[in-house]
Protein backbone atom coordinates (compact mmCIF):
# COMPACT_ATOMS: atom_id res chain seq x y z
CA UNK A 1 0.00 0.00 0.00
CA UNK A 2 2.80 2.21 1.01
CA UNK A 3 4.86 1.62 -2.59
CA UNK A 4 1.64 2.14 -4.20
CA UNK A 5 1.36 5.62 -2.47
CA UNK A 6 4.81 6.41 -2.91
CA UNK A 7 4.48 5.65 -7.25
CA UNK A 8 1.37 7.82 -7.51
CA UNK A 9 2.80 10.63 -5.56
CA UNK A 10 5.95 10.25 -8.14
CA UNK A 11 3.45 10.37 -11.22
CA UNK A 12 2.42 13.63 -10.10
CA UNK A 13 5.52 15.05 -9.53
CA UNK A 14 6.91 13.99 -12.80
CA UNK A 15 3.46 15.07 -14.58
CA UNK A 16 4.41 18.44 -13.06
CA UNK A 17 7.39 18.45 -14.32
CA UNK A 18 6.49 17.40 -17.79
CA UNK A 19 3.59 19.91 -17.96
CA UNK A 20 6.08 23.39 -17.26
CA UNK A 21 8.99 21.79 -20.23
CA UNK A 22 6.60 21.40 -23.16
CA UNK A 23 9.55 20.56 -26.08
CA UNK A 24 7.30 21.73 -29.12
CA UNK A 25 7.37 20.55 -32.58
CA UNK A 26 5.68 23.45 -34.51
CA UNK A 27 4.40 22.13 -37.59
CA UNK A 28 3.16 25.20 -39.20
CA UNK A 29 1.63 25.19 -42.49
CA UNK A 30 -0.41 28.31 -42.76
CA UNK A 31 -1.54 31.93 -41.62
CA UNK A 32 -2.22 30.60 -38.33
CA UNK A 33 1.68 31.43 -38.39
CA UNK A 34 2.17 34.40 -37.83
CA UNK A 35 -0.37 34.59 -34.66
CA UNK A 36 2.36 31.52 -33.85
CA UNK A 37 4.84 33.78 -33.74
CA UNK A 38 3.08 36.50 -31.99
CA UNK A 39 2.40 34.16 -28.96
CA UNK A 40 5.76 32.85 -28.82
CA UNK A 41 7.53 36.56 -29.40
CA UNK A 42 7.90 38.77 -26.02
CA UNK A 43 4.40 40.39 -25.93
CA UNK A 44 2.72 37.35 -24.99
CA UNK A 45 5.58 35.00 -24.31
CA UNK A 46 4.99 31.80 -23.79
CA UNK A 47 7.92 31.13 -22.24
CA UNK A 48 6.10 31.88 -18.93
CA UNK A 49 4.66 28.78 -19.36
CA UNK A 50 7.43 26.97 -19.99
CA UNK A 51 6.72 26.31 -23.61
CA UNK A 52 8.78 28.07 -25.37
CA UNK A 53 11.41 25.78 -27.22
CA UNK A 54 10.54 24.46 -30.81
CA UNK A 55 12.71 21.30 -31.54
CA UNK A 56 13.26 21.31 -34.90
CA UNK A 57 13.01 17.60 -34.85
CA UNK A 58 10.00 15.29 -34.02
CA UNK A 59 12.54 13.30 -32.32
CA UNK A 60 13.37 15.88 -29.67
CA UNK A 61 9.54 17.38 -28.84
CA UNK A 62 6.85 16.16 -26.87
CA UNK A 63 3.93 18.50 -28.27
CA UNK A 64 3.00 18.64 -31.63
CA UNK A 65 1.70 21.92 -32.92
CA UNK A 66 -0.67 21.90 -35.89
CA UNK A 67 -0.72 24.90 -37.18
CA UNK A 68 -2.74 25.80 -40.54
CA UNK A 69 -4.42 24.14 -43.12
CA UNK A 70 -3.59 20.41 -43.45
CA UNK A 71 -4.43 19.34 -47.00
CA UNK A 72 -4.80 15.62 -48.00
CA UNK A 73 -1.70 14.96 -49.39
CA UNK A 74 -0.03 16.35 -46.88
CA UNK A 75 -1.94 13.68 -44.04
CA UNK A 76 1.23 10.75 -44.75
CA UNK A 77 3.32 13.34 -43.45
CA UNK A 78 2.13 14.60 -40.65
CA UNK A 79 1.32 11.38 -39.13
CA UNK A 80 4.49 10.15 -40.00
CA UNK A 81 6.15 12.75 -38.42
CA UNK A 82 3.64 12.30 -35.38
CA UNK A 83 4.69 8.59 -35.47
CA UNK A 84 8.43 9.86 -35.19
CA UNK A 85 7.74 11.62 -31.43
CA UNK A 86 8.83 9.79 -28.46
CA UNK A 87 5.94 8.91 -26.04
CA UNK A 88 4.54 10.81 -24.06
CA UNK A 89 3.33 12.97 -26.65
CA UNK A 90 0.60 15.44 -26.84
CA UNK A 91 -0.70 17.59 -29.89
CA UNK A 92 -2.74 20.88 -30.09
CA UNK A 93 -4.97 21.76 -33.07
CA UNK A 94 -4.23 25.24 -33.48
CA UNK A 95 -6.83 27.33 -35.17
CA UNK A 96 -10.15 26.27 -36.95
CA UNK A 97 -8.51 24.40 -40.04
CA UNK A 98 -6.45 22.12 -37.92
CA UNK A 99 -9.58 21.25 -36.09
CA UNK A 100 -12.56 20.99 -38.53
CA UNK A 101 -10.68 22.02 -42.12
CA UNK A 102 -12.10 25.53 -41.37
CA UNK A 103 -14.25 27.55 -43.86
CA UNK A 104 -12.37 24.93 -46.72
CA UNK A 105 -15.10 22.45 -47.53
CA UNK A 106 -13.67 21.08 -51.07
CA UNK A 107 -11.74 18.75 -52.91
CA UNK A 108 -8.19 18.90 -51.16
CA UNK A 109 -8.25 20.03 -47.38
CA UNK A 110 -8.69 17.51 -44.68
CA UNK A 111 -11.57 17.97 -42.57
CA UNK A 112 -9.91 18.84 -39.28
CA UNK A 113 -6.35 17.08 -38.37
CA UNK A 114 -7.77 14.86 -35.96
CA UNK A 115 -8.80 12.49 -39.24
CA UNK A 116 -4.99 11.20 -39.38
CA UNK A 117 -3.79 11.73 -35.74
CA UNK A 118 -5.31 11.91 -31.90
CA UNK A 119 -5.81 15.58 -30.90
CA UNK A 120 -5.86 16.28 -27.13
CA UNK A 121 -6.55 20.05 -27.51
CA UNK A 122 -8.56 22.07 -29.90
CA UNK A 123 -7.73 25.99 -30.36
CA UNK A 124 -10.98 27.58 -32.87
CA UNK A 125 -10.06 30.97 -33.98
CA UNK A 126 -9.23 32.17 -37.83
CA UNK A 127 -6.55 32.63 -36.15
CA UNK A 128 -7.14 32.55 -32.46
CA UNK A 129 -6.15 35.33 -30.38
CA UNK A 130 -2.48 34.55 -28.65
CA UNK A 131 -4.89 34.41 -24.95
CA UNK A 132 -6.74 31.99 -26.28
CA UNK A 133 -3.81 30.08 -27.25
CA UNK A 134 -2.10 30.52 -23.60
CA UNK A 135 -5.75 29.21 -22.44
CA UNK A 136 -5.38 26.18 -24.72
CA UNK A 137 -2.15 25.43 -23.57
CA UNK A 138 -3.07 26.12 -19.70
CA UNK A 139 -6.27 23.44 -20.43
CA UNK A 140 -3.17 20.79 -21.63
CA UNK A 141 -1.14 21.09 -18.70
CA UNK A 142 -4.23 20.47 -16.52
CA UNK A 143 -4.71 17.68 -18.71
CA UNK A 144 -1.14 16.38 -18.56
CA UNK A 145 -1.58 16.90 -14.59
CA UNK A 146 -4.46 15.01 -14.72
CA UNK A 147 -3.30 12.01 -16.90
CA UNK A 148 -5.91 12.82 -19.49
CA UNK A 149 -3.49 13.40 -22.59
CA UNK A 150 -4.50 10.80 -24.92
CA UNK A 151 -1.06 8.49 -24.89
CA UNK A 152 -1.60 8.68 -21.09
CA UNK A 153 -5.04 7.46 -21.53
CA UNK A 154 -4.08 4.86 -23.78
CA UNK A 155 -0.55 3.99 -21.29
CA UNK A 156 -3.33 3.43 -18.16
CA UNK A 157 -5.77 0.83 -20.60
CA UNK A 158 -2.73 -1.17 -21.23
CA UNK A 159 -1.38 -1.18 -17.34
CA UNK A 160 -4.94 -1.91 -16.62
CA UNK A 161 -5.17 -5.03 -18.64
CA UNK A 162 -2.11 -6.20 -17.48
CA UNK A 163 -3.22 -6.38 -13.85
CA UNK A 164 -6.85 -7.24 -15.24
CA UNK A 165 -4.96 -10.36 -17.06
CA UNK A 166 -2.72 -11.07 -13.93
CA UNK A 167 -5.68 -10.49 -11.25
CA UNK A 168 -3.75 -7.53 -9.82
CA UNK A 169 -6.89 -5.68 -10.59
CA UNK A 170 -10.72 -6.60 -10.19
CA UNK A 171 -13.55 -5.17 -11.97
CA UNK A 172 -16.29 -4.86 -10.48
CA UNK A 173 -19.49 -5.00 -12.51
CA UNK B 1 -1.20 50.63 -79.79
CA UNK B 2 -2.59 46.74 -78.47
CA UNK B 3 -5.62 47.63 -81.22
CA UNK B 4 -2.67 47.56 -83.39
CA UNK B 5 -1.99 44.48 -82.24
CA UNK B 6 -5.22 42.26 -82.46
CA UNK B 7 -5.36 43.67 -85.87
CA UNK B 8 -2.02 42.90 -86.71
CA UNK B 9 -2.49 39.44 -85.32
CA UNK B 10 -5.65 39.03 -86.97
CA UNK B 11 -4.10 39.84 -90.34
CA UNK B 12 -1.19 36.93 -89.82
CA UNK B 13 -3.65 34.22 -88.13
CA UNK B 14 -5.54 34.44 -90.93
CA UNK B 15 -7.71 32.03 -90.86
CA UNK B 16 -7.23 30.44 -88.09
CA UNK B 17 -9.05 32.97 -86.36
CA UNK B 18 -12.79 31.92 -84.57
CA UNK B 19 -13.08 35.42 -83.45
CA UNK B 20 -11.72 38.38 -81.87
CA UNK B 21 -13.27 41.23 -79.24
CA UNK B 22 -11.77 44.25 -77.38
CA UNK B 23 -12.86 45.59 -74.45
CA UNK B 24 -11.43 48.12 -72.00
CA UNK B 25 -7.74 47.43 -73.31
CA UNK B 26 -8.09 43.97 -73.60
CA UNK B 27 -7.69 42.36 -76.37
CA UNK B 28 -8.97 38.83 -76.73
CA UNK B 29 -8.28 36.90 -80.23
CA UNK B 30 -10.02 33.46 -80.37
CA UNK B 31 -7.98 31.05 -82.39
CA UNK B 32 -9.30 27.17 -83.60
CA UNK B 33 -7.55 24.35 -81.94
CA UNK B 34 -5.92 23.03 -85.04
CA UNK B 35 -2.60 24.39 -85.77
CA UNK B 36 -2.94 26.01 -82.23
CA UNK B 37 0.75 25.50 -82.27
CA UNK B 38 1.37 26.96 -85.15
CA UNK B 39 -0.47 29.82 -84.72
CA UNK B 40 1.11 30.84 -81.10
CA UNK B 41 4.69 30.55 -82.90
CA UNK B 42 3.37 33.02 -84.80
CA UNK B 43 2.33 35.65 -82.32
CA UNK B 44 5.71 35.02 -80.91
CA UNK B 45 8.02 35.16 -83.93
CA UNK B 46 5.77 37.81 -85.84
CA UNK B 47 8.19 41.02 -85.70
CA UNK B 48 5.36 43.65 -85.34
CA UNK B 49 3.43 41.52 -82.47
CA UNK B 50 6.40 39.63 -80.99
CA UNK B 51 4.67 38.46 -77.92
CA UNK B 52 7.67 36.92 -76.64
CA UNK B 53 6.19 36.33 -73.01
CA UNK B 54 3.74 34.23 -71.63
CA UNK B 55 2.40 35.67 -68.38
CA UNK B 56 -0.27 33.13 -67.49
CA UNK B 57 -1.98 30.11 -68.87
CA UNK B 58 -5.42 29.09 -67.75
CA UNK B 59 -8.40 26.93 -68.45
CA UNK B 60 -12.26 27.16 -67.95
CA UNK B 61 -14.98 24.61 -67.74
CA UNK B 62 -18.12 25.79 -68.99
CA UNK B 63 -19.88 22.72 -68.24
CA UNK B 64 -23.29 22.43 -69.65
CA UNK B 65 -22.42 24.55 -72.83
CA UNK B 66 -20.64 23.37 -76.45
CA UNK B 67 -17.79 23.72 -76.79
CA UNK B 68 -17.19 23.16 -73.00
CA UNK B 69 -13.25 23.22 -72.33
CA UNK B 70 -11.70 26.74 -73.30
CA UNK B 71 -7.85 27.36 -72.63
CA UNK B 72 -6.92 30.99 -72.19
CA UNK B 73 -2.83 31.88 -72.87
CA UNK B 74 -2.07 35.68 -71.21
CA UNK B 75 0.99 36.97 -73.43
CA UNK B 76 2.83 40.04 -73.46
CA UNK B 77 5.46 41.46 -75.67
CA UNK B 78 8.62 43.01 -74.40
CA UNK B 79 9.38 44.68 -77.41
CA UNK B 80 5.70 46.86 -77.61
CA UNK B 81 4.39 46.46 -74.73
CA UNK B 82 1.34 45.34 -75.83
CA UNK B 83 -0.99 42.52 -74.12
CA UNK B 84 -2.97 39.33 -76.08
CA UNK B 85 -5.64 37.15 -74.38
CA UNK B 86 -5.68 33.83 -76.84
CA UNK B 87 -8.11 31.47 -76.43
CA UNK B 88 -8.93 28.33 -77.92
CA UNK B 89 -12.78 26.13 -77.39
CA UNK B 90 -12.51 22.65 -77.27
CA UNK B 91 -15.20 20.19 -77.19
CA UNK B 92 -15.89 17.22 -74.88
CA UNK B 93 -15.37 13.86 -76.90
CA UNK B 94 -18.30 11.91 -77.16
CA UNK B 95 -16.64 8.35 -76.17
CA UNK B 96 -15.45 10.87 -72.51
CA UNK B 97 -12.12 10.60 -72.78
CA UNK B 98 -9.79 13.74 -72.32
CA UNK B 99 -9.58 16.91 -74.82
CA UNK B 100 -6.37 17.31 -76.44
CA UNK B 101 -5.10 20.64 -77.62
CA UNK B 102 -0.97 21.31 -78.91
CA UNK B 103 1.35 22.37 -75.74
CA UNK B 104 3.28 25.06 -76.20
CA UNK B 105 5.89 24.02 -73.76
CA UNK B 106 8.53 24.32 -77.02
CA UNK B 107 7.76 28.04 -77.66
CA UNK B 108 7.40 29.67 -74.02
CA UNK B 109 8.81 26.97 -71.11
CA UNK B 110 7.02 28.63 -68.43
CA UNK B 111 3.39 27.30 -70.39
CA UNK B 112 5.50 23.72 -68.79
CA UNK B 113 4.37 24.17 -65.36
CA UNK B 114 1.07 26.14 -66.34
CA UNK B 115 -0.25 23.30 -68.58
CA UNK B 116 0.41 20.40 -65.89
CA UNK B 117 -2.24 22.52 -63.56
CA UNK B 118 -4.53 22.74 -66.22
CA UNK B 119 -4.14 18.91 -66.86
CA UNK B 120 -4.26 17.98 -63.18
CA UNK B 121 -7.55 20.09 -62.70
CA UNK B 122 -9.32 19.83 -65.99
CA UNK B 123 -8.18 17.06 -67.57
CA UNK B 124 -7.13 18.74 -70.54
CA UNK B 125 -4.04 16.50 -72.59
CA UNK B 126 -1.54 18.70 -73.95
CA UNK B 127 -0.16 16.99 -76.91
CA UNK B 128 3.91 17.25 -77.29
CA UNK B 129 3.97 18.53 -73.30
CA UNK B 130 7.70 16.98 -72.14
CA UNK B 131 6.33 15.67 -69.06
CA UNK B 132 2.82 15.69 -68.62
CA UNK B 133 2.40 14.87 -64.68
CA UNK B 134 0.16 16.32 -61.98
CA UNK B 135 1.24 19.50 -60.43
CA UNK B 136 -0.62 20.04 -57.49
CA UNK B 137 -2.74 17.08 -56.76
CA UNK B 138 -1.19 13.15 -55.69
CA UNK B 139 -0.75 10.84 -58.18
CA UNK B 140 -3.01 8.66 -56.36
CA UNK B 141 -5.92 11.52 -57.05
CA UNK B 142 -8.82 10.00 -59.71
CA UNK B 143 -10.73 12.80 -61.85
CA UNK B 144 -9.70 16.28 -62.45
CA UNK B 145 -11.56 18.58 -59.37
CA UNK B 146 -12.07 21.74 -60.78
CA UNK B 147 -14.79 20.09 -63.68
CA UNK B 148 -17.44 21.65 -62.50
CA UNK B 149 -19.19 17.80 -62.26
CA UNK B 150 -16.45 16.67 -60.05
CA UNK B 151 -18.91 16.69 -56.34
CA UNK B 152 -17.86 19.31 -54.24
CA UNK B 153 -17.55 17.51 -51.41
CA UNK B 154 -15.91 14.14 -52.34
CA UNK B 155 -12.63 13.66 -50.84
CA UNK B 156 -10.12 11.09 -51.54
CA UNK B 157 -8.30 10.53 -48.53
CA UNK B 158 -4.58 9.26 -48.71
CA UNK B 159 -4.82 8.44 -45.09
CA UNK B 160 -7.12 7.96 -41.88
CA UNK B 161 -6.38 7.18 -38.15
CA UNK B 162 -6.45 3.41 -37.80
CA UNK B 163 -9.60 2.44 -36.90
CA UNK B 164 -8.50 1.31 -33.39
CA UNK B 165 -7.02 4.10 -32.52
CA UNK B 166 -9.15 5.37 -29.92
Amino acid sequence: MGLEFYTSRLADAVNWARKYSLFQYPFVTACCGMEFMSVWAPKYDVARFGAEFPRFSPRQADLLMIVGTITERQGPVLRRIYEQMCEPKWTVAFGVCASTGGFYQNYSTMPGADQCIPIDVYIPGCPPRPEQVLDGLIMLQDKIQEKRGFVQLREKREHDAVLQATGKLKVIP
Amino acid sequence: MSIEALARAKEILGPAVVSTHSYRGDDTVVVKPEGFLESMRILRDDPEVAMNFLSDMTAVDYFGREPRFEVVYHLRSFKTGARLRVKSQLDEPEDGSNPVIDSVSSLWASANWNEREAWDLYGIKFRGHPDLRRILMYEEFIGHPLRKDYPKEKRQPLIRRPPDEV
